[in-house]
């Protein structure tokens, strides 16, 4: 039971932390017993990762209180966290590449004789904490860089174990991970529940959730929706517990039959590092939504589109004409735009005036296209149209707020003419007025006859914004979705508890 | 510090005029109040401009200095390219007339060349600039010594020394304008539009922001290639006015990279890019100048130059990297 285990191995209550105002976790209670797996899952922004940070000691809570066999803890640092017994496994290791497993895992805490680091000591305790998981084959000396990835993870394990970790934290173990991997990482974790070590264990898998946890934790918006017996619940059920939320914004009407015009762009199995089997169409006047976890490939998908890291198999035509994006520049001349999701790193250019960020893309493609006076005139017509609110076009556009940025984003792409516009989270980190003026105005460029892509983790948005959707997981396309489908939907897609639908 | 009154009263300024040349302009009269105490007759128009033409080549040097630093990289090659420049030209020319105008000419193609090599090494191949051009700063003193057997030879003729050391003569008020101050005038009208253009006001988003240029279109590659042009042939330019003026020697062009820098930091430009004015750099390097000229009224000696120079670029980071931090 949640609040029951009077013997657990860890205790949080009443966990709250908030960042700059904003409240990430809302009075979280969770316990891990010795010996157990308990999994946390939700969506993305559910809160899962500053929950494990405040856990292994990187960040501090505002409130609550974390009980570790039973002694109250206050972890000021990873360090703190370490000591206590709390070990981290990361999605990226940590590792030194040229080093052996034995100095990775004895790093900064060398066994020392007479001042000296004392290897034959450290090697033969790397053995010992090998073997004890049953990792005889594994060598203590071999640099860490020759290894695979999965027998790196366990060497991530072995440092925490070196540390007397009592409880692990898994963060998306399997991510990493070959199919034929997981089977391993199952071994192992069995192996640390024999040793009553406790593990929270983080995934979007659900599967992998089923197989190994006896309890499962669902977050949502930061807060603990239910804690459950793995045995007692299905994938369903998670699932809804992970969505469900009203609809409490307006979107603007969807595109009407009339409105959807012809092919603008396809894809025919496009493939990269990245991305598998892409097959896709794009139609003037339509709003596709782009559906996925993080890490799905749905970013990938719209860099590959806009030549950022272009499709290297496949097919793309665009209006008609087979195409290769291979640079922005060439995406450009095609006729596509780009919105990235990091809008400070990728979006603005943070000291130069509104001006000149609105001015930026047509400066540098097509400059010769109209005159000087003309262009500038038509952008500050542009940004008039997006309501920007600025204190004049001079002004450097990192004073703005986040939807105003966005807004001058928009416009530099607006001033050349783009057929096909690529969303990447178009309004994350935005106020809810500047989000409703940008829903507005994807809508009124798609009823204009552009073909829009747009990919969102917030889920309402998706589903109120798009004519169509395609659900991303692990690369690959894993259905599409038409109008009216719902969260459930869209969530099982994602972490896939179903089949993949035809698409 | 001045400096910083200044720049922090006139904050909300500087926040409509990304130039932010307020801050040196400041100095700049500051330091001239002190010259004018000392020596009033310093700032009599004949002297002012002979001093003007002396200062054209560093000057030019900082504004070539400017482009690259402003696209976010360095160039510290430029000292020793105008050393190569002027030693070159003697030897080419050999004191013959006929040859003055042809070798100007494969000077300023030399110093394009250079600094080509420079940005293609540094955009394509991806070697950090300070790397690639501090190579390129070794490589041209080594062959200019091996090409030259360790001596200068040949000499430069009067129609080339004439741009570094003659006048027009007798102009009213001003006296005497240097043709050195001439075509300063002119280059730095030339630099002014140019960081008005579509180029310029592409340069300095590469420099503040490649990754957001770049997937705006930017061949950042190419528009950081053509700074290090641009600052190749300042070099050229301040080396045949530096020839000109002071002769020929393997010292001609000794420091000059680190005072265009020095200068450019002065003139409110901040290192790593995005942010500053060519007008800013320009007024720097006069600034530096001034400043030296006054260290030799107040009978401070000349070997102290290194030291103030290092200071001054060490005060400027910090104040320009608070001033960033703050915001």
């Amino acid at each position: 039971m949640p609040d029951g285990h009077p013997g657990a191995l860890l205790a949080l209550r009443g966990i709250s932390k908030s960042f700059l105002g904003v409240g990430v976790l809302h009075e979280v209670d969770l316990d891990v017993a010795a010996g157990e797996v308990h999994a946390v899952v939700g969506e993305n922004g559910a809160g899962k990762s500053t929950l494990m940070k405040i856990v292994s000691g990187g960040y501090a809570p505002d409130a609550g209180t974390i009980t570790l066999a039973g002694q109250p803890q206050v972890f000021g640092s990873p360090r703190d966290a370490q000591r206590a017994g709390v070990g981290i496994i990361h999605q990226e290791f940590n590792l030194l590449p040229e080093r052996t497993v034995a100095e990775n895992v004895y790093l900064g805490h060398e066994p020392v004789r007479r001042g000296l680091v004392d290897r034959r000591q450290m090697l033969a305790s790397t053995r010992r904490l090998l073997d004890s998981i049953g990792e005889t084959a594994l060598p203590a000396d071999a640099p860490v860089g020759r290894l695979s990835v999965a027998q790196q993870q366990v060497v991530e394990i072995v440092k925490t174990l070196a540390l007397d970790a009592r409880l692990i934290i898994m963060d998306e173990p399997t991510a990493a991970l070959a199919d034929h991997e997981v089977a391993l990482l199952y071994r192992l974790v069995r192996r640390l529940q024999e040793q009553g070590i406790g593990i929270l264990y983080v995934s979007h898998r659900l599967t992998e959730v089923f197989d190994l946890s006896s309890r499962i934790t669902v977050l949502k918006d930061g807060r603990r929706v239910t804690t459950v017996p793995t045995a007692d619940t299905t994938a369903d059920e998670l699932v809804r517990h992970m969505v469900g939320r009203e609809l409490s914004h307006y979107y603007p009407p969807r595109a009407t039959p009339q409105d959807i015009g012809e092919v603008r762009l396809t894809v025919r199995a496009g493939a990269n590092r990245k991305l598998r089997d892409i097959d896709l169409t794009l139609r003037a006047g339509e709003v596709l939504g782009v559906g996925g976890l993080q890490g799905s490939g749905r970013s990938a998908l719209a860099r590959a589109l806009f030549g950022v890291a272009p499709f290297t198999a496949g097919e793309v035509v665009v209006d008609g004409t087979p195409t290769r994006l291979r640079s922005p520049r060439t995406a450009m001349r095609a006729g596509v735009a780009y919105v990235s999701e990091d809008r400070k790193g990728e979006g603005i250019v943070a000291r130069q005036s509104v001006l000149d960020n609105a001015l930026l893309a047509s400066r540098a493609v097509f400059a010769l296209r109209s005159g000087r006076t003309a262009r500038t005139v038509r952008v500050r017509e542009l940004l008039a149209a997006v309501e920007v609110r600025s204190a004049g076009d001079q002004q450097e556009i990192r004073y703005l707020s986040g939807g105003n940025q966005q807004k001058v984003v928009l416009a530099r792409w607006l001033a050349v003419n783009p057929r096909i516009l690529l969303f990447d989270e178009p309004t994350r980190g935005i106020d809810v007025g500047a989000k409703s003026a940008i829903h507005d105005l994807v809508r009124r460029l798609a009823r204009d006859g552009a073909a829009v892509l747009m990919i969102s983790s917030d889920l309402p948005e998706l589903l109120g914004m798009s004519d169509r959707m395609i659900v991303m997981r692990d690369g690959r396309i894993a259905g599409e979705l038409p109008a009216g489908a719902t969260e459930e939907d869209v969530v099982a897609l994602a972490v896939g508890t179903v089949r993949e639908t035809a698409a | 510090m001045t400096t910083q009154t200044v720049s922090r009263r006139l904050a909300p300024l500087r926040r409509w005029n990304s130039g932010g040349i307020l801050p040196i302009l400041a100095v700049l009269v500051v330091l001239l109040v002190l010259v004018a105490a000392r020596q009033p007759d310093f700032l009599s128009p004949p002297s002012l401009m002979s001093f003007l033409g002396r200062s054209a080549p560093i000057i030019l040097l900082a504004a070539g200095q400017y482009f690259v630093i402003v696209s976010g990289e360095f160039d510290l090659s430029v000292g020793s390219l105008v050393t190569a420049q002027v030693v070159v030209a003697a030897r080419l020319i050999d004191s013959d007339p006929s040859r003055t105008w042809p070798v100007v000419l494969v000077l300023l193609a030399g110093g394009a060349l250079v600094g080509l090599v420079n940005g293609l090494i540094t955009t394509r191949l991806r070697v950090p600039s300070f790397v690639t051009t501090l190579g390129m700063f070794l490589i041209l003193v080594g062959a200019v010594y091996l090409w030259s057997d360790g001596a200068p030879k040949g000499g430069l003729t009067d129609q080339f020394r004439q741009l570094g050391r003659r006048a027009v003569e007798d102009v009213p008020v001003f006296g005497r304008l240097p043709y050195a101050l001439l075509v300063l005038l002119v280059l730095a009208v030339a630099a002014v539009l140019l960081m008005r253009s579509d180029f310029g006001r592409t340069l300095v988003a590469v420099g503040d922001n490649p990754r957001t240029a770049q997937l705006s279109g930017v061949r950042v590659w190419r528009t950081r290639t053509i700074a290090f042009v641009l600052s190749g042939l300042a070099a050229a330019v301040a080396a045949i006015l530096i020839g000109g003026y002071g002769g020929v020697s393997f010292q001609a062009g000794a420091g000059l990279e680190f005072g265009a820098i020095t200068a450019v930091v002065l003139g409110g430009v901040a290192l790593g890019g995005g942010r500053g004015s060519v007008v800013g750099a320009m007024l720097g390097a006069l600034t530096l100048e001034l400043l030296f000229a006054l260290m030799n009224f107040y009978g401070v000696s000349g070997a102290l130059r290194p030291s103030v120079q290092g200071a001054i670029i060490l005060l400027a980071v910090a104040v320009s990297a608070r001033r960033f931090s703050s915001r």
